[in-house]
């Protein structure tokens, strides 16, 4: 038996007993970045397969909501941040080993790219849109001409978002229940799926639809794989990570995760799916607002639960 | 230089002079503390063990809080301790994050506080104010690189474990058993 006792000093709030420093900002932001990564991953994929036509709102529309994703997901990192003022210290450096640095960046290129790249789309959409200045239209033009590299950069890019928002917990080998390289497939897969079910739910021909349908299921089913392989990899770790593990494995988070991120977030509706697929009846509303239940409940629950591992001595 | 501390756990009584001490010397908001006493109770009453420790930032020399921060605010400093840089921080809380042994707290003014092993003392040859405090001389603080100082003598000399060192961090505050 071993009993700690902090007689002293130890009173720091946010971090004793628990550390909590990170509230709802961070899952919150997570959740918006991971979600226009995947819009602008299968927009910059459809175009590249020139399919552009036929999945007019994958491809043209989704993207117009990235920058106000990205808008507000920045907002809510800038509210988590306790010396706001020195933010722009963030954009005086490039620190290689500190996802924090990686995802500053990427967001400081990725943003104007996704407005460069709602661009090349208004007039698609827009039968009416004028560009007005001959300087626009000259850019317009030479963006349209470069479609393909841009998409490539945006699917390297976004890749980049979505994974990091997983690796940014990843890389903190302290908190042992986040410290596992999976969180960053995972997060880019979850990602990717809320996209799909948000384009499956706007597309208004039954291709558009169907494909993400299934491509949704597909995701889906790989995201239950890695929920899975993150349990086993941690019940097969020290017993710091064994520990982590059984939070949601009779802990105080195996209710909250079972229930809302694989029961309500994963499984209902990729069943649902699977009937919508098979052409029985089922309001196209509730897959999407139980995949994006779920995705956030996902992140919501992971930064919370990583912090309250902790390594033992 | 490498500079180190070493805290004699078979000295240290938890009188808490040290916290007392290094809150006055640093002017540490009230609330908070960059260093503190840990009592340990092992076994089964009546054959019980008792280890007493003075823990703080363990300025690792592989220090994930260095690695963690986004703007190089957290930095090696001269002898390797680990400085925050306050106009440098942004407040993002990483550093907090990184550390497994829970070292570092926000100060009211926003920006990542901790031990800095009162280095405005120690550029001066005088201890920090924890060690120079201490009623029992329960702690040793030094140059590791010099084989003739009292630390690595103590090191050398006597057994001595550091916190978690399996987390890959190079504690550099050692506890003598």
């Amino acid at each position: 038996m071993i009993e700690e006792i902090i007689t002293s000093g130890r009173m720091n709030p946010e971090i004793d007993p628990v550390l909590h420093v990170w509230g709802w900002e961070i899952p919150f932001y997570l959740f918006l970045g991971g979600l226009a990564a995947g819009i602008l991953i299968f927009s910059a994929y459809f175009t590249l397969r020139g399919r552009q036509d036929e999945l007019p709102i994958a491809v043209k529309w989704m993207p117009l909501s990235v920058p106000f994703l990205i808008g507000i997901g920045l907002i809510s990192l800038l509210l988590d941040l306790s010396h706001i003022l020195y933010a722009w210290q963030l954009f005086t450096n490039i620190r290689w080993e500190s996802p924090m640095s990686w995802g500053a960046w990427t967001l400081l290129i990725i943003t104007p790219l996704s407005i460069a790249w709602i661009a090349i789309w208004m007039e698609d959409i827009f039968p009416k849109w004028d560009w007005k200045f001959d300087e626009v239209k000259t850019v317009v033009k030479w963006l349209k001409e470069q479609r393909r590299i841009l998409a490539q950069i945006l699917i390297l890019l976004s890749i980049i978002l979505g994974m990091y928002t997983g690796i940014l917990l990843s890389a903190f080998n302290a908190r042992p229940f986040w410290n596992t390289s999976i969180l960053g497939p995972l997060f880019l897969t979850s990602g990717l799926s809320a996209s799909a079910a948000l384009i499956a739910y706007f597309s208004k021909t039954e291709l558009e639809k169907r494909l993400f349908t299934r491509i949704d299921i597909i995701l889906i089913g790989i995201e239950l794989f890695m929920i899975v392989h993150l349990f086993m990899g941690h019940l097969a770790g020290t017993q710091v990570h064994i520990q982590a593990a059984q939070m949601f494995l009779g802990g105080a988070y195996t209710v909250p995760f079972w229930t809302f991120v694989v029961g309500l977030g994963l499984l209902l509706p990729v069943s649902l799916e699977l009937l919508e697929l098979k052409h029985k009846f089922i309001p196209a509303i509730v897959p999407v607002v139980l995949i994006i239940a779920g995705n956030l409940a996902l992140r919501f629950i992971v930064v919370s639960a990583g912090q309250a591992s902790r390594w033992l001595y | 230089m490498r500079y180190a501390m070493a805290v004699d756990t078979q000295k240290c009584v938890g009188c808490n002079d040290c916290v007392v001490a290094c809150q006055t010397e640093n002017d540490v908001p009230i609330g908070h503390c960059r260093d503190w006493i840990v009592e340990v109770t092992t076994g089964t009453y009546p054959d019980l063990g008792l280890e007493i420790r003075s823990e703080r930032c363990n300025h690792c020399a592989n220090a994930p809080c260095v690695r963690t921060c986004p703007t190089e605010a957290s930095h090696y400093a001269a002898g390797g301790i680990v400085l925050v840089e306050e106009d440098e921080c942004i407040g993002c809380k990483a550093c907090i994050t990184s550390c497994p042994y829970d070292a570092r707290f926000i100060h009211p003014e926003g920006y990542v506080d901790k031990c800095t092993f009162c280095i405005h003392r120690v550029e001066k040859g005088q201890n920090p104010a924890c060690v120079s405090v201490c009623p029992t001389h329960a702690m040793i603080f030094g140059n590791l690189d010099d084989p003739n100082s009292d630390i690595s003598k103590a090191m050398a000399t006597r057994k001595w474990k550091s916190l978690i060192p399996e987390a890959g961090t190079e504690p550099k505050v050692f506890y003598l058993l």
